[in-house]
């Protein structure tokens, strides 16, 4: 399902947001390093020009004559931005602090029609210490209930401000498991109710306006969110780890006609086969490997190895808001884990784009989205740092809430006293 | 402010149970109230593990001793749970020894860890298994994170396979007071004693700000950071009137036993308070204090009060404000035990920075990556990096060898075991991992690990100790 098809498909539902025009309209030269496209192919001293719409002009060993910042890059690593699938940046600014969290729709069990989009806030200061990972975008996802509402995907850079929203609807969370509803079968039961619901109320809809209907399961706008998920266009994840719970997600999702993606996974590689058939898309974490609960009594850490090998689309994700930062160790754990490196980079890059509907993200090529970041190294590597980070084409800076205070108590003027306030660096959003 | 004692020296391998205080032979006052950390111990041995160290010469690859600089082309000889010998360049095996070539490999000494909650938050996540904050009271230093740990969580044999041959498991931090920490030992084993590090001190858990607020505030109080204050100097009151009127029967008994010895005026002792007898021990510097604390004026306020009630903090935990008084922090030699980048999840959170214990470190404070976590326990090695690389971008002047001291000699001090582990030096424990490459790398992993000399985890043949995983799935068979 290609970006443009969504847009005219569900036009009301889904919003897709025209990138910022760049203020300087120059375009950039990224050239002589080591570039990993995210389609398989290195090109050793490569060259990637950034066009001034936002999108990447060409990839490949020729620098172009015109006017180009040219921006040399020998010895560095050249990637696209990466992505961390499962966060709540922007609508949760301190984890414990009800007053700062809008992830959540509350109340009832089915907030289908919540979309965490309203609620984003793009100056959410956990959003640009994400950067320092190369976190380029990320997905930004609901929690609690049953039917957790409607995910988005933002970029980390917007216009005068840290981060916009580029795309939401991305998908439809839900929670199955035993914990849910009280009971798995309890929680398929309500699926299959509210999906038989959404095609009455598609039916009926006209009696139901007029009070002439029967009583449904969940109120009318949660429905016809719903109704946007039958067929696919919209995705659900479901958040299972259990191998069985994994099946009856894709049961579930052959039976209602939806587009699963799993969340969670941990025994995800116990159903590699179903998975790999439906090339359905596993959102996971490459560090465990405890059975922390009886839903994963099965988890081991060469799960994305494992996946990967068998052709699942893996995304890594270390589903933790404030440091999804961290997604390049979640990779570089994974290849630890017996992965492929390249299979651990697309598990960043180009797996959480395909899995988001975001065709125009996730690999360096002619016309794509021009979310490139320049590494020290490595990408994956705990020694290497972002060198260099460019959203939409723009370069966008790389400083943060961290970096100032580390800057500002980088010499202590007074013994165990606070810093003095003229020595603060505040770094305001571009 | 006194030294700390560290208690005795270990006694190799040997059972847990044999008192610190011998004093008794020369000493009349009942051993009881000799507030020693052993105190309580039951004369039994609880070690039913019988351990096999082997004579190894590690040979070839770096050796990174934490003492001092890495040496090429190094080789570590052990012999009987102890390190005999470090040295680099040709060494030929002694008889009775095995050779493990280490070439392109990299040796260091074990992985300490200063705070764990395995056994007393195992895993699976079960209510059943909650067992490491006694939410009774906001001050409990009568319970033992020892009796609530459950050998068989699985998260003791993933640690080893990190590394990790020392750690701390402590309560959790719902309380003032929660109670005593254990150190312990990557041996796989039937009780907690059995898995207890000879020799090593106590700890004591306490925890200040947001969480003994948010637990007790619909429970009578404290409700804020003004009665975590008060109830803790309360509490801390009553451990120096303990102290006093045990020290005053103790002196009360010499005269006596000195003088008439007229059964009918022997002096009574003071009833016995479990919990107060903990906290007399740190009183008394045998037990250390561990304090979960985030940010700096309150780690002030802490330092305050135990300046108060004449009591040290050995660490501060957590701690992601250390920078701010890093330099009070090592005046008062206080260790830092910190994460790498855990932030933002609450309030006290908020102001961390990556390079926190960079900066301790910098200012010749103690700094240590702790785990806090099952999973971040089996990565010490990486979190450790994450600081180490952060701070060199920044600009600080850091060694390979002050980071690895992060998670290994410093919190062995933080334990009060740094005597006897984390280094490779002659005569210490022979707890020493063999990793694939340097352990500052992502791709690293633990080959093999010796814990006093035993060969614990040996990624070729992988050991699976809990009984838990015993056939939850199919294909879990035993030997397989």
């Amino acid at each position: 399902m290609n970006h443009r098809l969504l847009r005219s498909a569900v036009v009301l539902a889904t919003a897709c947001f025209a990138l910022p025009a760049l203020a300087d309209g120059q375009g950039i030269v990224l050239k002589g390093g080591t570039v990993h496209t995210g389609t398989g192919t290195k090109i050793d001293n490569g060259v990637v020009v950034l066009g001034t719409d936002g999108k990447i002009l060409s990839v490949g060993t020729t620098v172009p004559t015109g006017a180009y910042k040219v921006v040399d890059c020998t010895g560095k690593v050249v990637t696209a931005g990466f992505v961390d699938y499962a966060t709540q940046l922007g609508v949760v600014e301190v984890s414990l602090e009800k007053s700062t969290r809008d992830g959540d729709g509350g109340g009832d069990d089915v907030r289908a029609a919540f979309r965490v989009s309203d609620g984003f806030n793009p100056n959410s200061a956990v959003i640009p210490i994400q950067r320092t990972g190369g976190i380029t975008s990320a997905v930004v996802a609901p929690s609690g209930g049953f039917v957790k509402g409607q995910s988005a995907w933002i970029d980390l850079h917007g216009p005068g401000a840290f981060a916009r929203v580029a795309k939401a609807p991305v998908a439809m969370h839900v929670g199955l498991g035993q914990g849910t509803m009280g009971s798995r079968g309890a929680t398929v039961l309500a699926l299959r109710e509210l999906y038989d619901d959404v095609a009455f109320y598609a039916k009926n809809r006209k009696k139901f306006d007029v009070g002439q209907s029967r009583k449904l399961a969940a109120s009318r706008l949660d429905l016809e969110a719903l109704s946007l998920t039958v067929g696919g266009t919209v995705p659900v994840v479901f958040h299972v780890d259990r191998a069985s719970d994994i099946r009856t997600a894709l049961q579930l999702a052959k039976e209602l006609n939806l587009r699963p993606i799993i969340h969670g996974g941990a025994e995800a590689w116990m159903v590699k086969g179903e998975l790999a058939a439906g090339k359905v898309p596993v959102v996971l974490d490459s560090m465990a490997n405890l059975p922390q609960s009886f839903d994963a009594l099965g988890t081991r850490e060469d799960n994305a190895a494992v996946l990967a090998a068998a052709g699942v689309p893996v995304v890594l994700s270390v589903f933790d808001t404030h440091n999804a930062r961290n997604v390049r160790q979640m990779a570089g754990n994974a290849v630890r884990g017996g992965m492929d490196w390249n299979a651990a980079l697309a598990a960043v890059t180009t797996n959480p784009a395909a899995a988001a509907g975001m065709a125009d993200y996730g690999t360096l090529e002619k016309g794509k989205i021009a979310n490139v970041v320049v590494w020290s190294g490595d990408p994956f590597e705990l020694s290497t740092h972002v060198d260099a980070m460019y959203i939409g084409s723009v370069e966008v800076s790389l400083a943060n809430r961290q970096s100032a205070l580390f800057k500002k108590y980088r010499k202590l003027p007074r013994r165990g006293a606070p810093a003095k306030y003229d020595e603060i660096d505040t770094d305001m959003p571009e | 402010m006194k030294k700390p004692v560290v208690v005795g020296l270990a006694l190799l391998l040997a059972a847990c149970g044999t008192p610190a205080s011998n004093k008794k032979d020369k000493d009349p006052v009942p051993n009881d109230f000799r507030m020693s950390p052993q105190a309580g111990t039951p004369p039994l041995n609880f070690a039913p593990t019988s351990l096999a160290p082997e004579r190894v010469l590690l040979r070839g690859g770096t050796v990174m001793p934490a003492s001092g600089p890495a040496l090429e082309n190094g080789w570590v000889l052990m012999e009987e749970g102890r390190i005999l010998e470090v040295g680099s360049g040709a060494k030929e095996a002694p008889e009775g020894f095995t050779v493990v070539d280490t070439t392109g490999k990299f040796v260091t000494p074990g992985v300490i860890d200063t705070h764990s909650h395995l056994g007393v938050y195992p895993s699976p996540w079960a209510e059943a298994h909650s067992d490491g904050n006694e939410i009774v009271g906001p001050t409990t230093p009568d319970v033992r994170a020892e009796h609530g740990l459950w050998p068989q969580d699985p998260g003791f044999e993933r640690a080893l396979a990190g590394g990790v041959t020392t750690q701390q498991v402590i309560p959790g931090s719902a309380n003032l007071i929660g109670g005593r920490g254990i150190t312990i030992k990557s041996h796989p084993a039937i009780s907690s004693r059995a898995m207890q590090f000879p020799g090593a001190p106590y700890g004591l858990k306490m925890a200040c700000g947001e969480n003994p607020k948010r637990v007790y505030g619909s429970k009578g109080g404290p409700g804020t950071r003004m009665g975590n204050m008060a109830v803790w100097r309360a509490k801390w009151a009553k451990a120096v009137e303990y102290k006093k009127k045990i020290e005053d029967y103790e002196k009360e008994f010499i005269r006596w036993d000195r003088g008439t010895r007229d059964a009918t005026k022997e002096p009574t002792p003071p009833g016995r308070d479990i919990g107060l007898e903990t906290m007399v021990a740190v009183l008394n510097d045998e037990i250390l204090v561990h304090v979960h604390c985030y940010r700096a004026d309150e780690m002030l306020q802490v330092l305050q009060l135990a300046d108060e009630f004449g009591f040290r903090v050995r660490s501060f935990h957590h701690a992601v404000e250390a920078y701010k008084i890093r330099d009070v922090l090592a005046e008062w030699n206080v260790s830092v035990s910190t994460w790498a980048d855990w932030w933002g999840f609450k309030m006290e959170a908020h102001d961390a920075v990556v390079e926190n214990a960079a900066l301790v470190s910098d200012a010749g404070g103690r700094a240590i990556i702790h785990s806090d976590s099952p999973i971040g326990i089996q990565r010490l090695n990486q979190e450790a990096a994450k600081v180490y690389f952060a701070a060199l971008e920044g600009g600080l002047e850091l060694t390979e060898e002050e980071v690895l001291r992060w998670i290994t000699l410093n919190p062995a001090w933080a334990l009060g075991v740094h005597e006897q582990t984390g280094s490779l030096e002659a005569g210490k424990m022979a707890d020493v991992v063999v990793w694939s490459a340097h352990p500052f790398s992502v791709y690293a992993r633990a080959e093999m690990v010796f814990v006093d000399g035993v060969r614990e985890f040996d990624q070729a043949a992988p050991s699976r100790w809990s009984d838990f995983e015993v056939y939850q799935l199919p294909g879990q068979e035993v030997g397989q």
